[in-house]
This record gives C-alpha cells, structure tokens and sequence, in this order.
C-alpha cells in the first residue's frame, strides 16, 4: 500500500466521527428550537433559533428551579472527589512506594469490590438510611460516591505512584530529605499528572450517577440526573426543552472530558495506558 | 516521630533501624492503607453482609407484620420466577452483544485514526463526544429525540431521504422502540461506549514498537500480515482490558434500561429487575436472595477477570 491510498481512510474516519457525534449535535441543535420546530418531520434543521427551551429548563413557566438539583450534584460529585483523593493517595502510597507485605492482593481486593452488583448491596443501604434519618441527604449520598470511586482511584494512583524512580527516593533518604521534601519534590511530580486524572474520572462518575441517587434522594437532595428523569412530560411537546436540560446538565462533564482528553484515556484505563 | 523514620528508612530495602520492631515497622507501613481499607469494608462489604441475612427473611415491607425466618424459600421463588430468570438472559445479551460490538467498532476507527489525516484532532475530538453525555442525558435523547416514531432523528431522516431522492410519499416510518426495544437499548449503550473503547485501543496502537513494523514493511510483509501478526497481539491485552471494563459496568446497567424502556418489553436486565423487587414490589426478602445469586455469579465472573488484569498487571510490572 502506498502512501497516496491513504487519504480514503481520512475521508472514512471524518464520515465515523460526524456520525457519532450526529447525536449530539442534533441534541445542541434542537434545544436551540422552538418546540414547534424540534418536533417536525422531516427535521427542520434551519429553524430560527431561540432561548425558550433553555428559558424553560430554569423554570420560565413551571416556576420550579433546576438549580438545587444542579448544586447537589455539584456537591455531591465534589466533596466525593476530595474524599476519594484524600484516602487513595496514602493508600496507593502503601501499595508502590512503600508497599506492604502481598500488596497485589490488596490491590485486587479493591478492584473486586467493583465488580459485585451495585444493586445487590441497596436495600440495606436504603434501610440503614432510612432507619438513621439519612434518606434524602446529600452528605450520604456523598460517603456513597466515595466508596464507588475508591477502588478505581487506588488503581489509578498507584499505576502513577509506582513510577516514582526507587533511585531518586534513595538518594533522597541518603541526603537526609524529610518525608515532607521527599513527597513534595520526587513524588509530587510523577503524582500530578495521576491526581488530575484521578479527579476527573472520579467527578464524572459521581456527576453520571442514577440509582443511588434515585433511590435514595427526594425532593431536598435530589441530583441532576434524578432531576432529568422528572422533566418529560406526558403532555404537550417537550423535545427542545429536555434537549436543553440534557445539555445543561451534560456540559460539565463534556468541558472536563474535552479539556482532558489524555488525562480521561490515562483514568479510563486505570493507569495502564499512559 | 513516626514521619523521621519513614523518611530516614532507605525506601523498599528492608533495613531497619534497630530501635523499631519490625511489628512497629509493618504497622507503619500499613497505616497509611488502612482508612481506604477499612472505608471500603464498612461501606461496600457490609451491605452485601446484610443482603445475605434479609434473603432467608420472610419480609415485604407491604406486609410488615408477617415477618420471620423464611429458611431457602426465597431462594426457592427466585429459581422458579420466570421474570427472574428472562432477566438474567437478558443482562447476558445486552453485556455481551455492546461490549464485542463496541469494541469491534471501535478497533476499526481507532485503526482510522492510527493513521495521520487531515483533521485528526477534530475527529477524535468529536468521537469523544458520546461518551461524555451523561447517560440518563443519553438515553433521554435517544428515547425521545431519535427513536421517536413520530419526529424522531431517525424517522425524520428517512422521511428527507425520501424526499429528496423522489422515493414517494409513503417513507418507512419504524417504531424501533415497540418493534424492536432490545435492539433500541443496546444501540444507544454500543453509541455510548464505543468512544470507550475506541481511546483504549487508540492508545494500544500508538504504543506499537515502530522499527518492528517498518522493518516488516521493508521485508515486504503485507498490511494485513502486518495486522494479524503484529499489531493484533500487541492489541491484545488492550482489547481485554477494554471488553473487562466495558463488562464491569454495562452488566451493573442501569441507566439506559430505566430510561429508554423503563424494563419493558423484554428489556428488563438483572439491575433494574432487581430494582423494581425492592422497590415496588417490595418484597425485601425475595429481592435480597436473587441479590446474592447475582453476587455468587458476579464472583465467579470476577475471578476470570481478574485473572486478565492480573497479565496485565505482570506485563505493566515487567516493563
């Protein structure tokens, strides 16, 4: 093969990537329409375009507002970052820096917890909470978040943490370096790049979420998501107006991914692919 | 105290100072794993500890006062309900049928943008994009803004296609969601995940040893020999890695179930079967037990894949 048949191959991958990201684009398009207009067949795509589907999406005619839900999830999907940083870290520290005795099956223990059905653990979860008055309380639904992120965050930090060069923190020690200098100038360096990706895998699973928060969120601590899943009315067109949630909702974590791209390929793979 | 000695002992050569007992020594390097450890036990390994005891419950939360030991009866209805057993069919279908799929559509594109074109950066950019949707977001749109029947994407395209192309008045007018709803939830959870896949792969390639491929090319090895016995087992522990963490979270799938056709239609996969016991049924007991089948199967399916990332594991150790 030459070097001139190549430029098909071009043409193929733009045809495959217009049409994966055709989805999207019509979901941005339409919640620029009015209802009217997102509802024809065939589609109008050169309908004028106008705000009231967004005007809508923050309550223009319901009156109710998009944001507590919004700042749950924000919430939510934060404060369970921080804490899933603030236990992997050390954590991954212990598994490759300093590892303990028979430390991969540690490691494997964390990733097996992944693997049991989320569902299978919910009603206890759901009686534990209702029982203790945390039903519809988004500091629980945020403990939840961090267990589900933990084990992922381990992996990751750790793929990061065991490529700090042994001989560094050696010379390190022999030169009398404190913990304190040791981890801020031989380990901070490598760990950075897995902190950023660690914090973004861990922000969109936690902003994605549906059952916990479904099952376990009402009418006070109820999340973007669960918020979403309300909006469809059996009544009357709706299209532009839930395209506009969906793309509300969807933006955060679309700005983080396409910011982030080889930070999100780093999180998605756990670390073994750099 | 305690952050002197760590700092002072050289780091994974085991020589201690003689003043800390190596009982001492291992606790201090235990201690920074204990709060995730412990945190994960409390909260992931407990639960599952009290599904196990409410499944030999006789406990509907509709019938609160007809509560005792119910012995392997729960067990006993799960095996026999139809319902049950459709859902683990389905959950199998639905799993195994995205995860090959998304991941053969995703090895040809990844292999596409292996390769330099213009625009490159844009079409990556823009096979992204699904993936970071978010799913409930997704499925909604795909529910009503594409499968639709009525002014649906899909129909609304079919219906221009026809138009313009002079093919009549009378377009095919599909509703995919009552005809074929399997087929409905599985599209939109493959156009999800195959960006997924498709990075992981993407990533796989870029990793190839270039002089091992040019040097093939020089001795005149032909692009698909080039695939097969090159780039293929090199792909190899991508493509497992990408069909382990695909499987991990498309089997626990919930979102696309619930929203696109609320578990109808023949839809409904273990999750949301599951679900809709504890939650609308409400019977607690019976739920619980068919929760612990899932787990039982969940570990035996756990113990081959982690066998995977254990290769894996070894490879990344190794190099």
């Amino acid at each position: 093969m030459t070097r001139k048949v190549w430029r098909p191959w071009g043409l193929f991958a733009w045809l495959a990537g217009i049409l994966f990201a055709l989805p999207v684009l019509w979901m941005i398009l339409t919640s620029f329409h009015s209802e009217s207009d997102a509802a024809t067949n065939p589609p109008s795509l050169l309908a004028p375009l106008t705000l009231s589907g967004y005007e809508e999406f923050f309550g223009a005619s319901s009156g109710v507002s998009p944001w507590p839900p919004l700042i749950n999830s924000a919430s939510a999907s934060i404060g369970s970052t921080i804490l899933v940083l603030l236990l992997s870290i050390p954590a991954a520290y212990a598994l490759s820096i300093k590892p303990v005795r028979k430390w991969s099956d540690v490691l494997f223990f964390f990733l097996s917890t992944k693997m049991l059905p989320v569902v299978a653990g919910t009603l206890p979860i759901y009686l534990f909470a209702q029982f203790s008055g945390l039903l519809d309380n988004i500091s629980f639904l945020t403990v939840l978040y961090t267990s589900m992120n933990l084990p992922i965050a381990v992996w990751l930090m750790r793929s990061f943490l065991a490529e700090v060069p042994v001989e560094m923190l050696e010379a390190a020690a022999l030169d009398g370096a404190g913990l304190i200098t040791t981890l801020r100038r031989v380990v901070a360096p490598v760990a950075m790049p897995g902190i950023a990706a660690t914090s973004l895998i861990c922000f969109i699973f936690s902003w994605n979420e549906l059952l916990f928060a479904r099952v376990l969120t009402g009418v006070v601590a109820g999340t973007a998501p669960v918020f979403l899943t309300s909006f469809v009315t059996s009544q009357g067109l709706f299209l532009a107006k839930v395209c506009a949630a969906a793309t509300v909702i969807s933006l955060p974590v679309l700005a983080a991914g396409f910011a982030a791209q080889d930070k999100l390929v780093q999180g998605l793979s756990l670390g073994a692919v750099k | 105290m305690t952050a002197s000695t760590l700092a002072s002992a050289p780091p994974r050569t085991a020589t201690r100072r003689p003043t800390i007992s190596p009982r001492r020594a291992g606790w201090i390097r235990r201690a920074p794993l204990l709060p995730a450890l412990i945190f994960l036990i409390i909260v992931t390994q407990l639960p599952f500890v009290a599904t196990l005891v409410i499944s030999f419950l006789r406990w509907n939360a509709l019938d609160p006062h007809d509560r005792g030991w119910a012995g392997f009866s729960n067990y006993k209805a799960v095996f026999t309900d139809s319902r049950l057993r459709e859902s683990v069919l389905t959950t199998i279908i639905l799993t195994v049928s995205v995860v090959l799929i998304s991941l053969a559509i995703g090895l040809g594109i990844a292999l596409l943008l292996d390769r330099a074109f213009f625009g490159r950066g844009i079409v990556r950019t823009l096979m992204i994009a699904p993936f970071l949707v978010v799913p409930v977001a997704a499925a909604l749109l795909f529910k009503h803004g594409i499968y639709n029947p009525v002014y649906g994407l899909f129909n609304g395209t079919l219906t221009g296609f026809w138009h313009t192309f002079g093919l009549g008045n009378n377009p095919p007018q599909p509703d995919i969601l009552t005809v074929h709803p399997k087929i409905a939830v599985e599209a939109e959870l493959i156009w999800q995940w195959t960006p997924f896949m498709m990075l992981i792969l993407l990533a796989g390639l870029q990793s190839r040893p270039g002089d091992a491929i040019e040097a093939a090319h020089i001795d005149g090895a032909s692009p698909w020999q080039v695939f097969r016995y090159l780039t293929l087992p090199h792909l190899r522990q991508y493509l497992e890695l990408g069909g382990l963490l695909g499987s991990i979270y498309i089997v626990q799938n919930f979102d696309a179930v619930f929203t696109i056709t609320s578990g109808g239609l023949g839809t409904a996969n273990l999750p949301y079967t599951i679900y809709q016991t504890f939650f609308q049924a409400h019977d607690y007991g019976q739920a619980s037990a068919a929760g612990v089948i899932v787990v039982i199967a969940s570990i035996i399916i756990a113990t081959f894949a982690l066998r995977v990332v254990s290769s894996l594991l070894r490879n990344e150790v190794k190099s």
